[in-house]
């Protein structure tokens, strides 16, 4: 698909437009239909046609593993911390009204903290799940048998 | 006492649910290709969503978005938050399922349920264990 | 964090410290680090048990309002004698396992799988605790599908040494997620008519709702899907597959507590949810869980007798031991639902206990555990052995172990509420485990034919303590078993006594 100059051309202008309105749909969240799931979901699409497009490995250049595992543990920590930080503030897990003086303002930040960690796990998600099943390779399992053999012959 | 034509002009929202939840559990128990029983498994949690925001839905209700006008009438919003988690819980469920999938083609070689369960027992260790099953009966003897 | 704050959010904590601990263990490749990740979840998990419990003994139950939000509308996390005691015999039983699996799961599964898979671990054990404590029905799904989930991954990471682990966690994935769905439906069903999702307040809102018909169909669903994940028979059919199959900790952990959650649900939603419609609750008592319960009980033995794979076997009795304690909270009355908690954890350490002897065994043996390869390992393997028999003594009911307390207990229940004929077939089934149990026995202590098949080296401590441990807690519970009594009765005391 990467010599079709019309797909080629058409995936370059639209990635960073499916990305900002991703972001859009992430922080209107509190007014409007959106939230993290739907733009994690949205801004993975962005990745996912790029992989689609110009092949896998340009994908995974994107987007090694290791940050893909990163971001995936991130978002969940952000929105655990933010729970964690509502306790040690004085309130309750996930309480929102300490976590600044306001507690309207309070509720806001806390929603678009955990709004925000659950998008980042989503679109690491979405990504680890299209490299998964995009690149799965069944010889690659046939060696990890052959890994446990080593094993059990050696640490024996 | 049960009027036929009501159930189907009124209840009509009920009757769709029905049958989508029918038909998907009924997808699961017949079929015996892996990846269509986790189709009809999604068809049926779907229509258990559906079953939800249609219980949620008022007569005369708007999308329940406040809108700055006072007075007006919105559908309940608590179905459509509970609905977002169950749709998420079921895409984690779905792609666990075809990860599984996937691992089973690549260990038995078939995604059809009939053929996975006929393979014998000792064909069912991987290449490993025989292999240092072997060697051990050759250090034996 | 000071002292006081985290004393006020131990509720939370007994969840929040496994769940926020599993994406840090995801991140680290190397298993040692990792599995230090997990010790600290789970033995974080279980201190904040231990102090909830110690904190309910005076019949004080309290609720911890998530994000401060007060139910009805928000979602909050009951603490009183019953959940305290399950959560405590929950994190007990995952943090043994895990001390276990120091040296049993990296001999199992890959390397650089380890980081993920004791993650998988955390949230397992994570969600099972959160699925105790919640009092919000929704989340209850929520919470019933994480430990699901990750269960199914713990399954299947037994594929390195048995390819069949995967077709056993596929047949749980599809089976569990009809169950969980079921019970969203039911949960749907009883939301439509009553407006709340909060047991609590639901179980004052049931007996006013008008639509008798409604409320019997939701609560038939709600039952029907807790009934899948707790494998009452007969949609037990996907746990012997799944603990045969499954890493040896993975099958210690999950025999331990996972359907015993799922029972605990039951009770909360018979016996709380639903205690103002007793005509409802007691039909279906009276004619489904009792029969099912039995035909369970006498399904797993008899299968059991007949079964050669080890783990296969322990699976089985496990299905008949989870029909005893769905016959107890079929009896309904205090003392039965007091012999129910009273074997949730008695079995909760017998199985553990005879799973990890399996896994000791089969980390010796290096090869799958069929009763003919355990041929006279009970000469070679003493310890284990040992440990194992004092387990399976349990099992069958020998006085002065935990089981015998168990058993005790339940055939007093039923002969309080005149129910003879199931007391009798209760003592026969248990002579009937007898059978199996001397089967394992006799093939243990016989001499082999051929000769002896080698050992993958010695029995090493990191293997049999914790097994030890909870042969220990058998014998000490046979012995003295008033903490856990009492514990017992107070939550049956609590559950039939009403609304919270």
């Amino acid at each position: 698909m990467r010599d079709n100059p019309v797909l080629r051309t058409c995936a370059k202008i639209l990635f960073a437009p499916i990305i900002v309105f991703g972001l859009y749909v992430q922080f209107h969240g509190d007014y409007s239909p959106g939230g993290g799931f739907q733009a994690g979901v949205i801004i993975a699409a962005a990745f996912i046609l790029h992989a689609l497009i110009f092949g896998l490995e340009a994908g995974r250049r994107l987007v090694p593993q290791w940050l893909n595992l990163a971001l995936l543990a991130a978002g969940v920590l952000l929105y655990g911390g933010v729970g964690v930080a509502g306790m040690s503030m004085g309130g309750l897990y996930l309480d929102y009204n300490v976590l600044l003086p306001d507690p309207s303002a309070g509720q806001h930040v806390g929603i678009i903290l955990v709004e925000f960690g659950v998008g980042l796990t989503v679109t690491a998600v979405m990504l680890a799940l299209f490299h998964a099943f995009a690149g799965f390779n069944p010889e690659r399992f046939g060696d990890e048998t052959s890994d446990e053999a080593d094993h059990s012959r050696g640490g024996s | 006492m049960i009027d036929p034509v009501s159930i189907i002009t009124d209840s009509w929202n009920y009757l769709i649910v029905i049958c989508l939840m029918m038909g998907g559990l009924f997808i699961v128990i017949s079929q015996n290709n892996l990846v269509k029983k986790l189709v009809g498994l999604a068809i049926f949690q779907t229509s258990v969503f559906l079953f939800y925001i249609t219980v949620g839905k008022m007569a005369g209700g708007t999308a329940p978005i406040l809108l700055d006008s006072a007075d007006v009438a919105y559908s309940n919003p608590l179905p459509h938050v509970l609905i977002l988690t169950a749709i998420v819980v079921g895409v984690a469920t779905t792609a666990l399922g075809l990860a599984l999938v996937l691992r089973i083609h690549a260990a038995f070689g078939s995604i059809e349920d009939d053929e996975v369960l006929t393979i014998k027992a000792e064909a069912a260790l991987p290449r490993v264990t025989r292999a240092a099953s072997e060697t051990d009966s050759e250090a034996r003897s | 964090m000071s002292l006081a704050a985290i004393i006020a959010n131990l509720p939370a904590l007994v969840v929040v410290v496994p769940l926020l601990l599993a994406p840090v263990a995801a991140l680290i490749p190397v298993s040692g680090a990792a599995w230090v990740i997990a010790v600290i979840g789970t033995g974080g998990a279980l201190i904040s048990a231990w102090l909830l419990q110690g904190a309910v003994t005076g019949g004080v139950s309290f609720s911890y309002h998530l994000g401060s939000w007060p139910p009805p509308w928000g979602i909050e996390f009951v603490v009183d004698a019953a959940s305290a005691l399950t959560v405590l015999i929950m994190a007990a039983l995952s943090f043994v396992a895990t001390l276990f699996a120091r040296r049993a799961l990296p001999a199992e599964i890959n390397e650089r799988d380890a980081g993920k898979a004791y993650s998988a671990w955390l949230l397992a054990s994570g969600g099972l605790a959160g699925l105790v404590m919640t009092g919000d029905a929704f989340n209850l799904f929520v919470f019933l599908e994480i430990s699901a989930l990750s269960s199914i991954i713990l399954i299947a990471l037994g594929a390195g040494t048995d390819r069949r682990a995967l077709v056993a966690a596929y047949n749980y994935l599809i089976i569990g997620a009809v169950g969980a769905t079921f019970y969203v439906i039911g949960v749907g069903f009883i939301y439509a008519v009553t407006g709340t999702l909060n047991m609590a307040d639901l179980a004052e809102r049931i007996p006013q709702v008008q639509q008798d018909t409604v409320i019997i169909v939701g609560f038939g669903f709600m039952v029907a899907g807790i009934l899948v994940k707790a494998a009452v028979f007969p949609v037990h059919i996907w746990l012997p597959a799944a603990y045969a199959f499954a890493p040896s900790a993975v099958s210690a952990m999950l025999a331990a507590i996972a359907t015993k959650a799922a029972l605990y649900i039951l009770a909360r939603i018979l016996f709380t949810v639903f205690a103002g419609v007793p005509d409802v609750t007691a039909l279906a008592l009276e004619w489904v869980l009792v029969p099912l319960a039995i035909a369970g009980i006498f399904t797993g033995t008899i299968l059991a007798i007949y079964e050669n794979d080890i783990k296969k076997l322990l699976a089985f009795s496990s299905v008949a031991q989870i029909g005893y304690i769905a016959l107890a909270f079929g009896i309904a009355s205090s003392a039965g639902i007091a012999a129910g908690f009273i074997h949730i954890g008695n079995h909760a350490i017998i199985k553990g206990g005879m799973f990890l002897a399996v896994g000791g065994y089969f980390l010796a043996l290096r090869s799958r555990v069929s009763l003919s390869a355990m041929t006279g390992l009970g000469r070679r393997m003493p310890i284990t052995t040992t440990g194992f028999l004092i387990c399976g003594l349990s099992l069958i009911g020998l006085p002065l172990t935990a089981g015998f307390i168990s058993k005790l207990y339940l055939v007093r229940a039923l002969i309080a509420e005149d129910m003879i004929l199931v007391m009798i077939l209760v003592l026969v089934s248990s002579a009937l485990s007898v059978a199996y149990l001397w089967k394992i026995v006799e093939i243990l202590w016989q001499r082999p034919e051929g000769d002896d098949v080698p050992l993958h080296g010695d029995e090493t401590p990191a293997l049999y303590l914790p097994l030890w441990i909870l042969a220990i807690a058998n014998l000490w519970l046979g012995v003295a078993p008033a903490p856990l009594v009492d514990a017992a009765n107070r939550a049956a005391m609590h559950l039939v006594g009403g609304i919270s």
